[in-house]
C-alpha cells in the first residue's frame, strides 16, 4: 500500500482562491494545539498571537514597519523567480545596499538638505544592483550556479559592513565600538500620520512598488518577457527573448529593491551603521514571496501574514511566557499548510493497492 | 495628537487585557535577552537573575521576558512593546540594545531602563556591568600553569572593548606566571552558536592548543574538551555538568544580588540612574570551584581571587606594554576604567590584529 500524487485534470478555481485561507485556518487551529501541548490556554494563546497585535494603533504600526522590507525585497524576488533566476542573496544586496545609502549621512554629514534622503535611497538602489550584478554576470559568463554564488556573497557582504563599522567608519566618538556615528536629521524618513497611525514613506514606497510591479507583470512586454523566459526558455528564445540579458535585468531589479530595503532599514529603524542591521529580512523574504505565490498583492498580503507571526510570536512571550520557539514553530507550520493546500488542489491522493510485481499488460 | 495616541492605546490595552488587570497593582521589571534563555550561559545567568528577583520579591513583583531578541531593528519594538505593557523596570542585557533603550527611554519618562554593558546614559536609563576582566586574568594564571604547550586557544565573539579587555587581562595573568605564553585567537562573530564554537574549539586543539578559553556563550567548547580529554573554562555560568573532566573553572555572572537590589530601590522609590561596574569584591562576578588542576595552581588562583576581592590588586596594573612594544602604563600604574572601556589594543604576545 502506498500513496501516489496524480495530477488533477482540472483545477478548481475556488480552491485557489479559498486555498490560503484554509492554511492559515488549519495554522491558527495547530498552534492551538501546540499551545495547549505547552499546557497554556489555547484560546488565549490564539487571540495574543494572531488578534492581540491587530487592535493598537501601534502594533498595527509595527505591523507596517516589520512587513515593509520584507515586501520590498520580495517583490524584487519575485521578478527573478518568476523569470528562473535564483537569486538566494537578498540579504547580501540589502546590506550593500545599507553601506551605500549611508555614504552620505556617515561620509558627509555636513550635507543636511531635502536631497539627502532620495539621494541615500538612490545610491541604496544602486549598490544593490550593482552587487546582484555579480552572480548575474558571472551566470551568464561562465556558467556558474547563481544559487552559490549569491548566498557566499552573502557572507562576503556582511564580513564587509563589520570591517567597516569596525574600521574606517567607526564613530571616534563612540569608545571603539563597531558603529558608525548617528545619521543626522535629513537621512532619517520622518513619520506622518495617517488616521491614528504613524508611519513613514517606507511604507507608501513598498505600496507604489506593489502597483508598479502588479502593472508590469501583468500589462506590459516586460512581463511577458519576464513570464515566457521563465517558463521556457526555448519559446522565449523564439520571441526574440534573451534570457542572458533577462538574467541580468532580474538580479539587478531584485538586488536593486533589496538595497532600497537596506537603506530604508537603517535609516528609519536604526540611525546608523552597525554589524547587525537585519534580522535576516532577505532570507525571511523568499518565504514571503513564495507564499504570496510571486504574485504583487499576494506578496503584500503575505509579507504582513509573516510580520504578524512576529509580532504574535512576541505578544505569546511576554504574555503567556512562551519560548520564542514557538512562534517559529507556528511560521513553519503555515509555511508547510501552504504549500500542502497548494499540492492538494493541484493534485489528488490515491491510494495505490500493493501492486503485483508484473503488473498485467493485457 | 501622540499623548491621546497613547492614552487610547492603553484604554485599549487594560479593557482587553483582563488578565491583567489582577496584576495591575503589582510592580512590574521586565527583561530583555539577546539570545534564548536556554543558553546555559548569558542569557541563561540574567535569566537566573530574574527567577532570583521572582523568588524573593515575587509577592510585590511580577516579571516578564523576550528572549532571543536580535541586536538589529527588532530591539527597539521588543523594549517599547515592554514599555506598553506596563513595565516599569526593564533591563536591556546586551551591548546592541543601547541606543534602541534611549529611544525607547525618551518615549516613556516615567518608565525606568537599566542597559548592561554601555555607555549612554540618560535621566531614566541606567547602566551596569561587571568586571570580568578580574575572572579572566585568573584563567589566564591557570592556563599557564596548567598547559603543558604553553599555548591556549581562545575563541571570542566581536571584537569589542568587553572581548579585547578580556582577552587583555587573560594574557597579563598568563604571563604573570610564563611570560612566554602564547594565545591563538578565533573570531566566530556570534555570541551564541554551538556549531561554529564547537568548529572553532577543534580547530584550536588541531593547531596545538592544549587549553580553550572562550568568549561566547555555549557550553560547545568545553565539551569538545572534555571529548579529546584536555581543558577548558566555563563561560557566563557553571558549566561543569557538560564537561566534568575538563572544567577547571568557570567565570559565572551573578547578577541575581544586583537586579534584587535596583527592582528593591525601585519600589522604594530610591532609584536613580546609576552608572555601576560591579566585580569579585561585589559578589557580581563569581569563580565556580576550581577542579581538574595541580594543587599549587589552585592555590595560586585563590590567592589571586582573594588580593582582588579585598583590593590590594588589579589585574590592570602597570608595567603593561602593547603589541609594538610601546610601554602604554608605566610601572604600579593602573589603568583606568575608561581606557578600560574602550580598550582596543592588545598587550605584547598576542598573536592577533585588530581592526583600526
Amino acid at each position: 500500500m502506498r500513496l501516489e500524487l496524480v495530477k488533477r485534470p482540472e483545477v478548481s478555481r475556488v480552491m485557489m482562491v479559498v486555498s490560503p485561507v484554509l492554511a492559515v485556518g488549519l495554522t491558527v487551529l495547530f498552534a492551538a494545539v501546540v499551545f495547549a501541548l505547552q499546557g497554556k490556554d489555547p484560546a488565549a494563546g490564539v487571540y495574543h498571537f494572531f488578534v492581540e497585535p491587530l487592535l493598537s494603533p501601534w502594533s498595527i504600526e509595527q505591523l507596517i514597519v516589520k512587513a515593509t522590507p520584507l515586501v520590498i525585497i520580495a517583490l524584487g524576488l519575485s521578478v527573478c523567480y518568476l523569470s528562473n533566476n535564483w537569486n538566494i542573496g537578498a540579504e547580501g544586496q540589502l546590506t550593500v545596499g545599507a553601506i551605500t545609502g549611508s555614504i552620505l549621512p556617515v561620509l558627509l554629514p555636513e550635507f543636511v538638505s531635502p536631497a539627502t534622503l532620495p539621494l541615500m535611497i538612490l545610491l541604496g538602489a544602486l549598490g544593490g544592483a550593482l552587487y546582484a550584478a555579480v552572480p548575474a554576470l558571472l551566470k551568464t559568463r561562465f556558467g556558474t550556479n547563481e544559487i552559490l554564488t549569491s548566498l557566499m556573497l552573502v557572507y562576503v557582504s556582511g564580513l564587509f559592513l563589520d570591517w567597516l563599522v569596525r574600521g574606517p567608519w567607526r564613530d571616534p566618538q563612540g569608545y571603539n565600538f563597531p558603529i558608525t556615528i548617528d545619521f543626522n536629521e535629513a537621512a532619517v524618513p520622518a513619520t506622518f500620520p495617517i488616521g491614528p497611525l504613524y508611519l513613514n514613506l517606507s511604507a507608501f514606497l513598498a505600496l507604489i512598488l506593489v502597483v508598479v510591479l502588479a502593472v508590469t507583470l501583468g500589462r506590459t512586454l516586460k512581463g511577458f518577457e519576464i513570464r515566457v523566459l521563465g517558463q521556457s526558455p526555448r519559446a522565449g528564445a523564439f520571441a526574440g527573448f534573451s534570457a542572458e540579458r533577462m538574467t541580468l535585468f532580474a538580479f539587478m531589479v531584485s538586488g536593486a529593491l533589496a538595497g532600497v530595503a537596506g537603506i530604508l532599514t537603517v535609516a528609519s529603524e536604526i540611525g546608523k551603521l552597525q554589524p547587525a542591521i537585519s534580522p535576516g529580512y532577505g532570507f525571511t523574504a523568499i518565504i514571503v514571496a513564495f507564499l504570496g505565490r510571486l504574485n504583487p498583492i499576494g506578496i503584500l498580503i503575505a509579507g504582513l501574514v509573516i510580520a504578524l507571526s512576529y509580532l504574535g510570536g512576541e505578544a505569546i512571550q511576554t504574555t503567556l511566557q512562551m519560548s520564542s520557539k514557538v512562534a517559529t514553530v507556528v511560521q513553519g507550520m503555515l509555511l508547510f499548510f501552504v504549500l500542502a493546500c497548494d499540492t492538494l488542489i493541484l493534485y489528488r491522493v490515491r491510494l495505490v493497492g500493493r501492486a503485483p510485481k508484473e503488473p498485467a499488460r493485457a | 495628537m501622540k499623548k491621546m495616541l497613547l492614552l487610547a492605546g492603553t484604554a485599549l490595552a487594560v479593557a482587553l487585557g483582563a488578565s491583567a488587570a489582577s496584576a495591575q497593582d503589582k510592580f512590574k521589571a521586565c527583561w530583555v535577552y539577546v539570545g534564548p534563555i536556554g543558553d546555559f550561559g548569558y542569557s541563561y545567568q540574567h535569566d537566573q537573575g530574574r527567577l532570583q528577583v521572582e523568588k524573593e520579591l515575587g509577592d510585590k513583583v511580577e516579571t516578564a521576558y523576550l528572549e532571543n531578541v536580535a541586536e538589529g531593528p527588532d530591539a527597539e519594538r521588543a523594549i517599547e512593546r515592554f514599555a506598553r505593557e506596563g513595565c516599569q523596570l526593564i533591563f536591556t542585557t546586551s551591548f546592541g540594545f543601547m541606543d534602541p533603550t534611549i529611544k525607547v527611554a525618551k518615549k516613556f519618562p516615567d518608565v525606568k531602563f537599566e542597559h548592561a554593558t554601555g555607555f549612554k546614559k540618560a535621566d531614566n536609563v541606567a547602566i551596569y556591568n561587571a568586571r570580568f576582566y578580574e575572572g579572566r586574568y585568573i584563567l589566564g594564571q591557570i592556563a599557564a600553569k596548567e598547559s603543558k604547550a604553553g599555548l591556549a586557544g581562545y575563541i571570542v565573539s566581536f571584537p569589542i572593548p568587553e572581548v579585547v579587555m578580556g582577552i587583555n587581562a587573560f594574557m597579563l595573568g598568563a604571563q604573570s606566571v610564563n611570560p612566554d605564553f602564547k594565545v591563538k585567537i578565533v573570531w566566530v562573530n556570534t555570541w551564541f552558536d554551538p556549531g561554529k564554537e564547537a568548529d572553532a574549539a577543534k580547530a584550536l586543539f588541531d593547531q596545538g592548543a592544549d587549553i580553550i578559553v572562550q568568549h561566547t556563550d555555549s557550553t560547545a567548547p568545553l565539551q569538545i574538551a572534555e571529548e579529546r580529554g584536555l581543558k577548558g573554562f566555563g563561560q557566563s555560568s557553571d558549566m561543569v555538568k557538560f564537561a566534568p573532566k575538563a572544567q577547571m573553572t568557570s567565570i559565572v555572572d551573578d547578577w541575581g544580588p544586583y537586579y534584587v537590589k535596583r527592582v528593591q530601590a525601585a519600589l522604594d522609590g530610591t532609584w536613580t540612574a546609576t552608572d555601576v561596574w560591579e566585580g569579585i569584591k561585589d559578589g557580581a562576578v563569581v569563580m565556580a570551584e576550581y577542579a581538574n588542576m595541580a594543587d599549587d595552581t589552585k592555590k595560586l588562583a585563590e590567592e589571586t581571587e582573594a588580593k582582588i576581592a579585598d583590593g590590594s590588586f588589579h589585574p590592570f596594573t602597570g608595567p603593561i606594554v602593547d603589541q609594538e612594544g610601546k610601554e602604554r602604563y608605566p610601572a604600579g600604574a593602573v589603568v583606568p576604567d575608561g581606557d578600560l572601556l574602550g580598550m582596543n589594543w592588545y598587550v605584547k604576545g598576542v598573536d592577533d590584529k585588530l581592526p583600526q
